[in-house]
């Protein structure tokens, strides 16, 4: 239940963010069940904004699965985080933890992890679950109500997604012990992707940026 | 209501891919012990990678630098760093996200 709970600061973000992505679903052409099935079986906002523009500009399936497995690769990342705090659990249960782990449920995981060794599956399952049925929600909602939003970007309804990394991030460094090795990684990752992103490296400029700027954090912590 | 076949697959297709990079480590690493230098390493990563998209949304479109003054985002982004620093609390945070790029976006034109 306290899972749940703290899902709930991160519940008006996923609204926000799920119902842009219905609109757009809707906008670019897909019905009422293949976006449920989107918001359901894929479930990542990033990838459900990927397929959508692709497949309203005809890309090919192969194209359009690929570019949204190089986003989704930053799991990667995020699943070898949270590790730590459930190596208590087997790996059939730890797999039911990673199919729901989202950019959000991580940030939220991520903060409660600070400070403990384990996190608790129960807790988790709350938190993930709750996110689930509140995106599919959210995406239902927009795609039903998506008819009457012409322009999603004047209600400033595509900010809601950097603005809700932004309170994770400030929350994140708020709670760490050594918060100016974690800023200076912060400004190194926003510097690297900028140059990654202009180097045309496209959706893997986000994993370059992340590796060189966790690994720059580890040399400098060296070199205290 | 109709599910096309090729978008069928396609969803079917990148959930899989998905789903693999999500599960993999969380599973691996339940079994095998971390390196020391993995966790270290690994506590740097989520400010690293929520600062990177964070990044790429209010600098970069079509991987270019977007002028300063014509980047709505950047502009939102201040007071939504001042409400999270101030109030800590998301939901707040996002609020003032959305409403600050609405007002930008209404007086940028």
């Amino acid at each position: 239940m306290q899972g749940v709970k703290d899902c709930i600061p991160t519940l008006l973000g996923y609204l926000s963010i799920g119902f842009a992505a219905g609109v757009i679903e809707m906008t670019a052409g897909l019905s009422l069940a293949e976006t449920a099935l989107l918001s359901l079986i894929l479930y990542a906002g990033s990838a459900q904004f990927i397929a959508a523009g692709m497949l309203a500009s005809n890309g090919s399936a192969t194209a359009i699965i690929f570019t949204i497995f190089f986003v989704n690769l930053r799991h990667l990342l995020l699943s070898a985080a949270v590790s730590p705090y459930f190596r208590h659990l087997t790996p059939l249960k730890n797999m039911w933890i990673g199919s729901l782990l989202t950019d959000e449920s991580f940030g939220v995981a991520m903060t409660r992890a600070i400070g403990r060794k384990t996190l608790s599956e129960r807790w988790m399952h709350g938190l993930n679950i709750t996110a689930y049925l509140n995106w599919f929600v959210a995406n239902m909602a927009g795609a039903y109500f998506g008819r009457w939003i012409t322009n999603p970007e004047r209600l400033g309804l595509d900010f809601a997604l950097p603005a809700m990394f932004i309170g994770l991030v400030v929350l994140q460094l708020m709670q760490r012990k050594n918060k100016k090795l974690h800023i200076n990684v912060a400004i190194i990752a926003v510097v690297c992707v900028i140059f990654a992103s202009m180097a045309s490296l496209g959706s893997m400029s986000v994993i370059v940026a992340a590796v060189i700027a966790a690994t720059m954090g580890v040399v400098m912590e060296r070199w205290k | 209501m109709e599910v096309r076949w090729d978008v069928f697959w396609i969803i079917m297709g990148s959930a899989l891919l998905t789903f693999i990079p999500r599960v993999l480590p969380l599973m691996l690493f339940s079994k095998i012990q971390i390196p020391m230098w993995l966790l270290r390493w690994l506590e740097y990563v989520p400010v690293a990678v929520m600062a990177a998209l964070i990044g790429q949304e209010l600098f970069m479109a079509d991987n270019q630098v977007v002028p300063i003054t014509h980047n709505a985002a950047l502009w939102a982004a201040l007071p939504t760093i001042a409400v999270a620093i101030w109030t800590r609390s998301l939901l707040g945070t996002v609020l003032v996200g959305i409403v600050a790029m609405m007002i930008l976006r209404y007086l940028m034109g």
